[in-house]
Order: C-alpha cells, then structure tokens, then sequence
C-alpha cells in the first residue's frame, strides 16, 4: 500500500457495515461492534458478545462514543501561526523549526508530549523518532500521570513491568480488595464483572479501600476510608500481621523472591501494631482487623489498584508495598489471586510496551549498556539516545526554563491535566515553537500552539491498542477520514522525512510499524541474550490479512510454532498468567520484595491551606471532555464542576450546598459547585479531574495541583494538595439555555453541550443593579429581544425566553439567591428546549415557560440517572411508586435504568431508600 | 297595614346606584317605605356600562334595561321618568322634592343618587352642534346616526370611555383619532407600557391617536362642527366631536338645599348625608375623601345603604380597591389597585410579546397592592382577592405573574400547614 491510498479512503459510501474495534476510553479495553453508515457519517455503537474484556456490555461513556463523532467541533486542515494551510507546508513547518533548534542547542531542547490514547503504531514511531533518530529521550506522555509509578513498581519487583493476573481471575478469587479505585465510575465493566461475581458468589468478600465512599462502596463487605497517602502503613501493617500469624509462603519466598527479611524488619518497624496502623491511616482497629483477617486466611485473593495508590510521591512504595503482600503468600499469577493494577487509558498498557516513556528505551528494554546496542543495532542507528529523558512533570519546568524550546503534544492536554497546571500554560506560552496533533478544533492547549496538526480520531485510526490484562486488540477504521486528518504516525513518519529519516521510517500502513514492533519485541530475547517478559515475534510476519482480522489476544505471544494459528493457540493457553511458577525478570528469576518506610506526602497542610485536595474522574466523562462532553445524556450526570465537601467542614467554611466555592491552593485557584456529602471524610475536599477552559472558566482542577512527584516515577502527586476553600458569593446566579452557543464572559461560567441545544451555568460576585442590565452587559451573551420576560428587580428574579415559531432559542434565568423559587428547575426547561419540532410545543407548555414548571400532562423526567438508557430522576422514582417496587432490578425491567453498564445501579438504590 | 301609615321614601335618580339601592332594600324589607322614584331619562334603569357594547352594535338597547317599568309596578313603586320629570328642588324642611314639571312628592327619607355629569370642556366651540358626551343612551343613538354619513370623529379624551367610543365609532366605518392630554392613553387605569400595548393595538384597528395634545378651538360652519385646531399649531378635520374627559358629581340640587358638600355630596359610612333623613350613593357623592366612576363600589354603596334604610343598621361602607375593565372586544384589560406603585413599593412584569401579555404586579411590604394585567385577564379578580385580602404573596413572587392556577396550590398548601417554617422550606429547596 502506498502512503497516499493509507491516508485517502474510498469513494463508495457503505450504509451498513459490521465492524469490531475497540472503545476508546479506559484501560479495560472493551470490544465493541460497529454498525457503520458510511453516507450519514453515523455509527451505532454495540458491545462485542465476544471480547474477552466485555462480553458485549459497553458503560455509558463506550456506549455514547456514536454521539461523539459530529465534525463541527473537529480539526480539519493544518493551521501555521493561526492561519489555516496544506500538509507539506504545515509538515516543512514543523521540520525546519525542529531541525534548527536541534541545530543549534542540541537534541534535548526538542521534546514530545504523547498520549495513552495513540495506538501502538503512533507510539512506536514516536519513540523511534525521539530515542532512535533525532537522539533524545525527551518523550514522556500523560501515563506519567496514570501509571508511572506501577511500571515502576512492577520493574522493582517483578524485573519486569508486568501484570501477573488477568480479569477471569475475578470471578475466581474469593477476596477482592480495590485500592485507590472508583471502579464503578472509572472502570465501569470491570466493577460490573465483580458485582456479578459476587451476585453468583456472595461468599466473595470485598475491602474497598478509598479515602473516599464512592459508589464503589455499593458492594462493599468493607470500607477502609483512610487516610490520604496511609497506604504503604497499611499493607506495611499487613505484611507484619501475616508474619505475625505464621501466614507467610515459605516455599514460595524460599524459591522465587529475594529481601524478605529487610521487608520484615522495616514491616514491623514502620507498622508495629494494628492499634498504630489505626491510628496513622485514621481507620477503626476493628475495621483493619477484619481486613487483615481476610487477607490472611483467603488465599485466593486480588488487589486491584488504580489512581489512589499511584498519584503520589509515594507512588512506587505504595506499589511495592502490596505486591509484598502477594509475594509474602506466594499469592501472584495465580488464579484469582495477584496483584492487579487497573490502567486509566485505552492504550497505556500500549505505550509501555513501547517504551514510550522518558525512563524506557524501547519493547520493554532500558537504558543499559546490552539493550542500548540491541536497541541500536535493530534500528540501525548511531543516534540513540543514551539516557533517559524528561518525565512529565521535569519537562515542563525545563520548557519553563527556556532548556527545552520546541514540543509537540498529540492527543492530550495537559495546560488542563498536569499539576501546577498555570505553570504548565505559562511554560507553553512561552515555548519558542509549539506543535499540537489534535483531533479537536478548540482545546486548552491546542489554542497554544503555533502549528496545529489535524489528527484521525478513533472513529478514522488505524491500528493495535493494548488493555489492562495485556490483551492486543485491534482499533479499526470505522469511517473516513474527517476532512484533511491524518494518522499520528502518517504525520511523524513526513517529518521524519523531512528530517532526513526516510530509510527508516518508510510505512505504508499502520501494520507495517507494528510487524516492527513486534519483531523488536522478539529482537534477542532469548534466555541467553535478554529474556524479556514482552514478546509478540509471532506477529512480526503478519500478513496485512492477518492484521486487518487479528483477535484480541493476551501477550507473551512469541513465535514458537511455524503458522500464527498454531502461535495464537499457545499464547491463548499459556499467557493468561505470569509468575505462577516464578520465572520473574530479575538476574537471578527472583522476585524482589522492597522494604519500606510510610512517608507522608510531600506537602502538609497548613493554617493558609488546611485541608486536603483530592481529585478523580467521573462516571461519565473522560479526561478533559473533548469527546464525552460533545454527547448530550454524558453530560448530564454531573453537568458542573463541583467540590464534595464534609457537613462538618461545611459548616467551618460557611459553605451551603449548590453554592459556589473557590478552592486556593499555593499553585492556583478553581470555582465550583458545593456538593457536601458524609462520602467524603472530614478535612478532605474531593474535586473531578475534567473540565477545562472550553467548558468551565474556572473549573480546571490541574491548576489547583501540587507538582510533588514521585522520585522513582514522576508521577504526580494529584491526590493530595493542601488547599483552602471560601465561598464565592454569587451576586448572580442562573442559567441559560440556548440552541446557539453564546461568548459568555461573565465571571464564573459552564458549558454544557446538548444535542440541540447548549447549557450555560453563569455567576457573578459583583451586585448588579439590575439582572436585565447585567444580562445585556456584562455577561457577554448576545442575546436577541425576547419574546417573553419575566423581571423582578427587587426581588432578583430575571427570566426570558425567545420564541419564535413555537421553537425555543434560548430561555435565561438569573436570581440573585439561590432559592428554589427563584432559579426554576433546569431538566424541564432543558426538555422543552430539546424540541426541535415546532408541533412538539403548543401553548400549554410555552406561555406558562418561564414559572419553570411542567403543565399537568406534560413529562418531566428530573435530571437523568441512567445515562445509558437516558432515564431521569423523576422517572425512575415514578416507576417505583407505580409498580412498589423494592430492587434495583425491578426498576431495570420497567424502565431500563442500569441494565446496561449498571454504574448508576447504586444512585437507582438510593431512590429506592427514599 | 295600610299603605298610608308606611313612611315614604323618595329616590332622586333612576341610575344604577339608585335602583341596586332600592333592589337591596326590597330584598331585605319589601314593605317598609312607600317607594318613589324621579328619573331624568325617559327610560326604566338601563346597564350603562354597556352602551359601548349597544355603539358597537354587539348589544341592543333592550338587552341592557336593568328595570322595565313593569318592574316598578310590580313592586309597587312610582315612577316619574323623562326630562321633565327632573327633580329641580328638595325643600328640606317640609321634606318633599319637586320636579321640573311641578310634580311633588313628599319624604320620610330621602335617597339622591343624581350621579355625575360629563365633563364639558371650556373650549371655545363647544356648544357646536355635534358636539356631545357619551353618557347615556341618547349619546349613543347620536353617534350611531352621524357614522352613517359623516367620515371624522375625533374623541377628546383616552380614558375607559373615551377608547370604547372610538373602537366603537371606528367600528361603525368612522376615521377616528383619539386626542389624550397626558403622553399616556387610559393613564389612570394603566401603567405606560400597557397603555402603549393598547394604543400600538387600537392603531392596528385604525384608531388615530394624538397624544400630549389638546385642543384649543372647536372650529365650525352653520352651527356645526368642521374642525379642531390643537395646541400643536395643526388643525384635523371632525364631523362628530365628543368629549370623554371624565364627569363630575352632579350634587347642584343637594347644594342648593344646603347639604354639606365638597367635591361630592358628603356622606359617612352608612351613606347617611349630614341630613339624617337624607342618604346618597353612587356618583354624586364624596366619601373619605373619594368620589366615584366605576360601578363595583356603587354596588358596595348600594348595599350598606340598603341595610340602613331598611333599619338593620349594620355594615360600614369602605372603598375597596377598584378594578378596571375595558370593554373592546379582542382586548383585555384589567387593573386594581395602586399598579403605579407607591415610594416603598416594588413591581415586577411579565411580557410575551408573542401573546401581546403584559402583566405587572406592585408589591408592597410582601403583599399585592396593585396590578395591571394586559392581553390575559383572566386571573384578574383573582389578583384583586389578593389585594383585597393582603395575603403574604412571598412564597409565590417568583409565580405571581403566572396567576392563579399556579399561586393558589401553593398558598393553600401553606394555609393548610400549621406549622409557620413551611414557607422557609419552600424557599430553601435546591435545584437539581
């Protein structure tokens, strides 16, 4: 295939074709089955009854990826310095920038920033690119913020950053416990996978251990809300109680690990008692009893860890630390019991197989003498990089600095994402020359850069993403390609031409980088020369056929056999687990156990900054909004940014629930809505990790972030920043919806995008003398006369609305208190809007429009739950009265609500209590 | 009992303050007096507020007789109508009136309800021929007549009146314009942005209007009216030029008989005058201060007046708020109260320029004292019960102009509830 044909489609438009690819989303990696029409540019989106990872349930993210594909909001031509371009003059941009800048100060002040969500193939020409060719390392990626420290932490232990288990395991072990994860929210079928487990087997004990009680709690047997950071006290605490009860696998650690007597000693030193381990993780000694209890008599068991544990500056040890404990009862690799890190992004696990990170060389090598040469001599090259480059974090402060003057992001966002993110802005905006590869036209770093690349997204890419259990899974092209948009690796493989590189970067098609991959993969990995844990020589030979039809498949999946059937068959029955039998990647094959000291994180609280930020995701959006925020039913679980808070530190801060908060900490500043909930425990602030400036003026939590970071991974630390919180006095207050997007400028504003129709939260803190007059001038919105208006100045009530046709064009309403009575309630008004069809709305329901209350015999459905299904509040309660019923299933079979991903299954128990 | 021992009571004025009076009074004591009633027009009671509907041709003379003279026999009452039946003279102290026709009666008790007469405006001209009020239904027939042949009718004055004589000449096929001295049509009933609605309405019908203006000659030839000429230097053509500038109490005959009289004839509480055997309802008279226009509180009068003369003698009569309704077909007007807001008063609107609603609440002290309500008046008595019984509108404001059937749920829940922090909770709930 020639480059031309890979990057320009077809003229004949399919209306119904059948497609499997992957989600795009986290790193559970679920297949999905694509039913495409080609001429409507529409895709109905199902799961695949197949995929391993799935079994044909998507959550409510997967299942709206169709609702994300509208090309008014995508990058459709290259732009220079604002000003929109062809290819060859944005890509000799791009060339010539970079060239001179090497030229002149050398391979480190040119860097990338990628991504978790580039497929494999972008990835691997990336790091080619950078560690092979131009000869720096100065590539890191946003998995800096979401793995870092379990890649670590699995090299220090296991040799290797490898995950033993795989998610069968679930429905095997007979403990499960969540550390530092949401999983009903951030990986929501994997947690439906466990709440079937334990609906079959409600033996299964599960610990969920969270600072936090997050609706993952829903199935809980237990929950350890401790303390921010405690987590290596805890499993330090754990592993002396397992030697203290004689429970350790002597066998095991006989054989297959090195370090358990250090391990044991700084154990018992760090965690002498469970009445100390109590007390410093702020647990009740009853509560770390059992969970110790059920550790220690359940060999089947399963640590499943996420963001919690590794956004830290104690990151790795938190890692380590249980890892300990599997290794201590020799409980790894087996079935159902080992350690298991739940990734964030679709294709981290992708990445670093790669090697695309600053610390990696390449397929699992590092920088040592032997795999400098063998990465050399594969690549055949003299311009390898020689050590490891900027982390993340390091790499902003160096373009801060001045020492890094060119950077290329593709596919994230990190002037939203990273920690001390106005730094990260500020360091961007002073970057001599920036590149973004984007799929999006508006972006909080996109808006930064000088040339801005129109990238493929999802729906258009090609290629190999890789899941949390070490499952490849193709990506398939489901439509054509958005105007000009192009491959990540078809637009670094010209620049590598342009930069003299042709030889060795000369692709067709996505399977030609990734026949190299994988035989890099295998490239000396012998025994002899330098077993590696990461192997995919089998599909170093696939034909374009066998790529295009490949099955998602577990790795190792070397070649031993002649044919790849015969490959695929043993990778199938041999790769399910690693280290059943030890055979760790250590010299000596050992595991290592580490010992570890409990430190506190980096920055302690203050009088200035009393409490404690945390972060996280939310159910229903991803990263930073640029694809779920374009589908209506995803934005409406959690429309606004907002703080959970405590009662008690609700009341000591003066701040009332659904007023606004602002949130100071020494780095930044961020407003949002007050959410006070006995979830979030005293003297913690929870705040969602997603929006950014595109939607929220003040809502980018990166801002307010510490950039401690971990120092063996760099990851930072995000859940843990101290912070003060003071309520922001709304002086106004309202909302406005409108079918044409509006250029608010007022001081606190959200967009919420609709299918028809866009939703505005706005603020004020400045007295207006009359909501009218602020309205027309100094909110920005440039409104037409309506046709109905409802003013009450001294009261501050102002509401309007603009008619024409019996269509609504938009309806604003401002208060000056936030009473009930005063601001009406927004799921009606927003379901009214929502009408496009003028015969919808008679004049029942648009004269009486702005009192905000549904005529009888008009549906108001309350503000959607199940956002699958699209199924509101009010529905569901209706359905319950209705038919009395008592179980969420119940409501499932009357009204859809949680029947299909289920992670609103603990907001419909809710309703049921009421 | 015989006829002869009753005492008499004699009515001056056969309009419908005095005739509610006298229903009242034969409802609640048919036979205590001997009745007499004097009436000017040669007429039994008629509903003049609809004359505009009989201009307009919607309402025949005979749909609007309140009383027809059988009545009166019925209820054994005299009845002395027509012009020359005009009581031209009350003689106190031997108690009996005489007519201009020299018919006498004699009184026990006397009842004056000689209403008001329009208001002749001092211009030069104005005793033109067709130059007329619209006051009863002679007024009416003259305007009918003169749209038949004659093209420009100017009205002098944009009150109630005034605009249902010109819907209803325009109506008739008349060009009319509309001459209003204040910058504001029907400035007494409405607030300036309803009444811009109205004129912006009565435009479209073909009504011309002339605001801020007023006129300084009636201009005629032959005896008869031709043009005007305005303060503004221009002069407009008229055939028919009526004055609808308001009334004033007719009390000449109660002054010239000396009863205490100011801008009305003074009554107290029970409509008693400073005569004691004298009472007076309706427009000719001044109480607290108020004279009157509209015909809701001449029924009030009519009651309590009623209830004295029949010698129960309870009930006091108060002004209440007084609402206004324009009777154009098509355009619905309402107001009550003090709708154009007082120094510590607050108002709120609401306007759908796609219905043509414009409603306006004044809000004193958390109570309803005024509203104005145009285009939809159906809530409007609603409104005025409102104001009326100074109910606490706190927890509806933000409802209020939306009227009744989603206010009063919610006054009823908080009537129903005993428990006084109800209205806190209602003003507490959290949005979604």
């Amino acid at each position: 295939m020639s480059l031309a044909t890979a990057a320009t489609h077809t003229p004949v438009l399919a209306t119904d074709k059948k497609i499997n690819t992957t989600c795009a989303y986290c790193g559970v990696g679920c297949g999905i089955t694509a039913h495409v029409n080609e001429k409507t540019r529409t895709v109905d989106v199902k799961g695949d009854m197949h995929h391993p990872a799935n079994f044909g349930k998507l959550c409510s993210k997967g299942s709206a990826l169709g609702e994300t594909l509208d090309l008014s909001s995508r990058l459709l031509a290259p732009e220079v310095n604002g000003k929109q371009t062809d290819w060859e003059t944005a890509l000799d941009t791009v060339a010539e920038r970079f060239s001179s800048i090497i030229k002149e100060h050398g391979p480190n002040a040119v860097a990338i920033y990628g991504s978790g969500q580039l497929l494999t193939e972008d990835y691997y020409v990336a790091n080619k690119l950078m560690k092979g060719f131009i000869g720096t390392a100065n590539i890191d990626t946003n998995s800096r913020l979401c793995m870092a420290s379990a890649v670590v932490g699995h090299k220090r232990a296991f040799g290797a950053d490898t995950v033993p288990n795989n998610y069968d395991d679930l429905h095997h072990a007979n403990l499960l416990v969540i550390v530092g994860s949401n999983t009903a929210w951030c990986h929501p079928i994997i947690f439906g996978r466990i709440r079937a487990a334990k609906e079959a087997d409600p033996q299964l004990k599960i610990v969920v251990i969270d600072p936090r009680k997050t609706n993952t709690c829903d199935i809980a047997d237990l929950h350890l809300p401790l303390a921010i950071g405690s987590d290596v006290k805890l499993f330090n605490g754990l592993l002396h109680h397992l030697h203290t009860q004689d429970a350790l696998d002597h066998d095991y650690i006989n054989t297959h690990t090195n370090g358990i007597d250090d391990a044991l000693v700084a154990a018992q030193n760090d965690a002498n008692s469970i009445a100390d381990v109590a007390k410093y993780c702020a647990l009740s000694e009853q509560d770390v009893t059992t969970f110790y209890d059920w550790f220690t008599r359940t060999p089947k068991a399963m640590t499943l860890f996420s963001m919690g544990v590794k956004q830290s500056t104690s990151g790795v040890d938190k890692v380590n630390s249980i890892i300990n404990c599997h290794l201590a009862t020799g409980r790894v690799g087996k079935q159902g019991a080992g350690p298991f890190s739940l990734t964030g992004q679709p294709n981290a696990m992708g990445g670093r197989e790669v090697g695309g990170l600053a610390n990696q060389l390449a397929a699992h090598m590092d920088f040592n003498e032997g795999d400098l040469d063998r990465v050399a001599r594969f690549w055949q090259t003299d311009n390898l990089a020689q050590k490891p480059g900027l982390p993340a974090v390091s790499l902003f402060d160096e373009i801060d600095k001045g020492n890094v003057k060119a950077l290329w992001v593709m596919a994230t966002n990190p002037v939203v994402s990273l920690p001390n993110a106005d730094k990260v802005k500020a360091a961007i905006e002073k970057c001599d020359f920036v590149v973004v590869s984007d799929c999006v036209n508006k972006g909080d770093t996109l808006d930064l850069a000088h040339v801005k690349l129109p990238a493929q997204g999802w729906s258009e890419k090609d290629g190999m993403v890789t899941n949390s259990e070490r499952r490849v899974s193709r990506q398939r092209r489901l439509l054509p390609p958005a105007g000009e948009a192009k491959p990540d690796w078809w637009i670094m493989t010209q620049v590598a031409h342009k930069l003299g590189f042709e030889k060795s970067f000369n692709y067709g098609c996505s399977a030609d980088i990734f026949k190299e991959h994988a035989a890099l993969s295998a490239f000396e990995n012998t025994p002899t020369q330098k077993r590696r844990d990461f192997n995919i020589g089998a599909l170093a030979h696939l034909t374009d056929a066998q790529y295009d039809a490949f099955m998602p498949t577990q790795w190792p999946i070397p070649h031993i056999a002649d044919t790849l059937e015969e490959n695929i068959a043993y990778a199938n029955t041999h790769s399910t687990h690693f280290f059943t039998q030890g055979g760790f990647f250590t010299p000596n094959q050992k595991a290592n156990f580490i010992a570890l000291t409990t430190k506190k994180p980096q920055n302690a609280p203050s009088a200035n900054y009393p409490l404690i930020l945390n972060t996280g995701r939310l159910r229903d959006q991803w990263h930073t909004m640029t694809r779920t925020a374009l589908s209506s039913r995803l934005n409406q679980h959690k429309s606004e940014p907002f703080v959970e808070v405590h009662p008690n530190d609700a009341k000591k801060y003066n701040l009332q629930a659904h007023e606004l908060a602002t949130l100071t900490t020494q780095w930044g500043s961020m407003v949002c809505r007050v959410d006070i909930t006995t979830t979030q425990q005293e003297s913690n602030i929870f705040v969602p990790m997603h929006w950014t400036n595109q939607y929220a003026n003040k809502g980018r939590m990166g801002a307010l972030v510490n950039p401690a970071v971990d120092a063996l991974s760099g990851q930072p630390e995000c859940k843990h920043t101290p912070v003060n919180i003071t309520p922001f006095a709304q002086a106004v207050r309202g909302f406005i919806l409108s079918r044409e997007p509006l250029d608010l400028t007022c001081e606190y504003i959200v967009k919420i995008s609709q299918d028809t129709y866009y939703r505005y939260e706005v603020a004020s803190s400045s007295t207006p003398k009359h909501l009218k007059n602020w309205l027309a001038h100094k909110s920005g919105a440039n409104l037409n006369p309506p046709t109905q208006e409802l003013n009450d100045p001294q009261a501050g009530i102002y509401r309007a609305a603009n008619i024409t046709n019996n269509t609504v064009n938009y309806i604003v309403c401002l208060a000056n208190e936030f009473t009930a009575p005063k601001l009406p309630d927004r799921p009606y008004l927003s379901s009214v809007i929502a009408h496009t069809q003028s015969t919808e709305l008679d004049q029942k329901v648009l004269q009486p429009l702005l009192t905000g209350i549904a005529p009888i015999g008009v549906e108001d459905t309350g503000k959607t739950v199940c956002a699958c299904f699209n199924v509101g509040e009010k529905t569901i309660l209706n359905t319950i009265k209705k038919h009395s019923l008592s179980d969420y299933k119940q409501v499932g079979k009357h009204c859809q609500a949680g029947t299909n991903c289920g992670s609103c299954v603990p907001e419909i128990k809710i309703l049921l209590a009421q | 009992m015989s006829q002869t021992t009753k005492p008499k009571l004699v009515v001056i004025g056969n309009g419908m303050a005095a005739m509610k009076t006298v229903e009242e009074l034969l409802e609640s004591d048919p036979h205590r007096y001997d009745i007499t009633v004097f009436g000017a027009e040669p007429y039994g009671n008629y509903n003049r507020i609809l004359l505009s509907n009989v201009l307009t041709g919607e309402t025949n003379i005979d749909d609007i007789m309140l009383h027809d003279k059988a009545w009166y026999k019925r209820h054994n009452i005299t009845l002395h109508c027509g012009d020359h039946k005009k009581v031209v003279h009350i003689d106190r102290k031997n108690k009996h009136v005489t007519s201009q026709d020299n018919t006498q009666a004699t009184f026990d008790t006397l009842l004056i309800a000689t209403g008001s007469n329009p208001f002749i405006a001092p211009i030069k001209g104005n005793d033109l021929d067709g130059v007329i009020a619209f006051r009863d239904i002679t007024d009416v027939e003259t305007m009918i007549n003169y749209s038949q042949n004659k093209q420009h009718a100017v009205v002098l004055g944009g009150g109630l009146l005034g605009l249902e004589a010109a819907n209803g000449l325009t109506q008739k096929g008349m060009q009319v314009t509309v001459i209003h001295k204040s910058g504001s049509i029907l400035n007494r009933q409405l607030d300036t942005h309803a009444a811009q609605l109205l004129q912006t309405e009565l435009e479209k019908r073909g009504v011309v209007f002339l605001v801020s203006t007023q006129v300084e000659e009636i201009q005629g030839e032959n005896g008869h009216v031709t043009q005007l000429a305005l303060d503004n230097q221009h002069t407009i053509p008229c055939d028919l030029f009526i004055m609808a500038i308001g009334v004033k109490p007719n009390i000449g005959l109660a002054k010239e008989a000396g009863l205490a009289s100011n801008r009305g004839i003074i009554v107290n509480d029970t409509l008693q005058t400073y005569d004691p055997s004298i009472y007076a309802v309706g427009e000719c008279i001044e109480h607290r201060g108020d004279t009157f226009g509209l015909v809701a509180p001449l029924f009030d009068q009519a009651k309590v007046c009623a209830n004295h003369l029949a010698h129960h003698g309870v009930g006091a009569y108060r002004t209440l708020p007084q609402a206004t309704k324009l009777k154009i077909t098509g355009i619905f007007v309402f107001s009550a109260g003090q709708f154009n807001g007082t120094p510590n008063s607050e108002s709120l609107t609401f306007e759908d320029t796609n219905t043509g609603a414009y409603k306006k609440c004044v809000v004193e002290n958390n109570t309803l004292i005024g509203v104005v309500l145009y285009g939809d008046t159906q809530d409007g008595l609603w409104y005025q019960q409102l104001i009326e019984n100074k109910i606490s509108i706190n927890a509806i404001r933000p409802l209020l102009a939306f009227g009744k059937a989603y206010c009063q749920p919610l006054l009823d829940e908080i009537n129903n509830s005993t428990q006084p922090h109800q209205q806190n909770d209602l003003a507490t709930e959290i949005p979604a």
